[in-house]
């Protein structure tokens, strides 16, 4: 039992090191070090720019900071890439990126216009 | 000497006829059941692949799911009717730590990843039982947080800014604490069924879907922390 789970294992290895598909058969110690460092180094800054309140125009700062972020996970954490084997995870990630997209900006948009738009005596307990 | 090698070969050769068919034999056997395994492997590589493919759909479909809490939050954190700021309530450090946590627990569970691939099976506990601490530790950090923000009347019935933020924030942590029992099962099966190619397939989902919340925590620690302090 051990013998043959040994040779279906030996087996396996080599397989998934085509970067076939997700799940970091490939996947190197070196990949999650440089990963985990950018994350931190990510996450630092940001965190200092907020704390310090040194500078204008921080919000944008900090989304920018939160995409690089993001993408780093992805990257190194997730190992996702343009091979073959991975071309549906890429196509699902990048249509959900839109949708994604679409739902936070046009909330946002839409929302803010109407809050503009909106006749002040309209909203009754609305301090700000 | 020659002579010596000769009848060797002969005794070789006259041995061989009774023992040749039953080596062809066992030769085939061999061969059909290398096929066997071959075929399984070719099979069960197929399965774990559609597997993780699902897997990656069910995380982007939730990763939607969180995108319309998003979108709420970010429309509804100004309203905070007569009630807490996000600046009067947010502690920046205390949320920091969180965040460390759960970006370790990441790490970790790469580590397990990586022992998996090379067929260590303690160390992979090892790094799922790191992982596992981490992101209790997470969950510790949150449940205290809220139980501290309704102590003081900032509770998710206090204004729609709260109602918004406790939405969305308690349900990531709801999803870390499906990951803690999805990881508990794990480490257990692991340890009575070894590193079988279906553990394995499913300890790949795991990590896809831990790694997958760490990100939603990314966006959580900078639309809401940050953003919230920084306004």
């Amino acid at each position: 039992m051990n013998v043959a789970n040994e040779a279906v294992a030996g087996h396996h290895a080599p397989h998934g090191n085509h970067g076939g598909h997700l799940g970091a058969h490939g996947a190197t110690h070196r990949q999650y070090m440089v990963g985990f460092l950018l994350a931190i180094i990510l996450t630092a800054i940001p965190f200092a720019l907020v704390m310090s309140h040194s500078v204008a125009g921080t919000p944008l700062l900090i989304a920018g900071f939160a995409m690089a972020q993001i993408i780093v996970h992805v990257v190194y954490f997730l190992h996702v890439n343009s091979s073959e084997g991975q071309r549906w995870n890429l196509v699902a990630l990048i249509y959900t990126a839109i949708v994604v997209g679409i739902i936070l900006g046009g909330s946002i948009w839409i929302m803010h216009h109407l809050y503009l738009n909106m006749m002040p005596g309209m909203m009754h307990g609305r301090v700000r | 000497m020659s002579t010596d090698q000769m009848i060797m070969r002969d005794g070789a050769l006259a041995l061989r006829p009774g023992y040749a068919d039953h080596a062809a034999d066992a030769l085939r056997d061999l061969r059909q059941s290398h096929d066997a395994v071959d075929f399984q492997v070719e099979h069960h590589h197929d399965a774990a692949a559609t597997a993780q493919l699902g897997f990656w759909i069910y995380l982007m479909s939730d990763c939607l799911l969180f995108s319309g809490l998003f979108a709420t939050y970010s429309v509804l954190h100004g309203h905070t009717a007569g009630g807490p700021t996000p600046q009067s309530l947010f502690e920046l450090p205390y949320v920091l730590v969180e965040t460390m946590f759960l970006l370790v627990s990441s790490f970790t569970c790469g580590l397990a990843t990586l022992a998996m691939n090379r067929q260590q099976r303690n160390a992979t506990v090892g790094w799922l039982a790191v992982t596992f601490l981490l992101g209790l530790g997470f969950v510790g950090m949150e449940v205290h947080e809220f139980a501290h923000l309704v102590a003081i009347g900032a509770g998710p019935s206090r204004s729609a800014f709260l109602s918004s933020f406790f939405t969305l924030v308690a349900t990531h942590g709801l999803h870390v604490t499906c990951g803690l029992i999805f990881m508990a099962v794990m480490m257990v099966t692991v340890l009575k069924k070894g590193l079988t190619p279906s553990t394995q397939t499913r300890l790949n989902c795991l990590s896809l879907f831990w790694h997958f919340l760490d990100i939603i925590w990314v966006g959580v620690f900078s639309l809401v922390y940050l953003f919230g302090v920084a306004h």
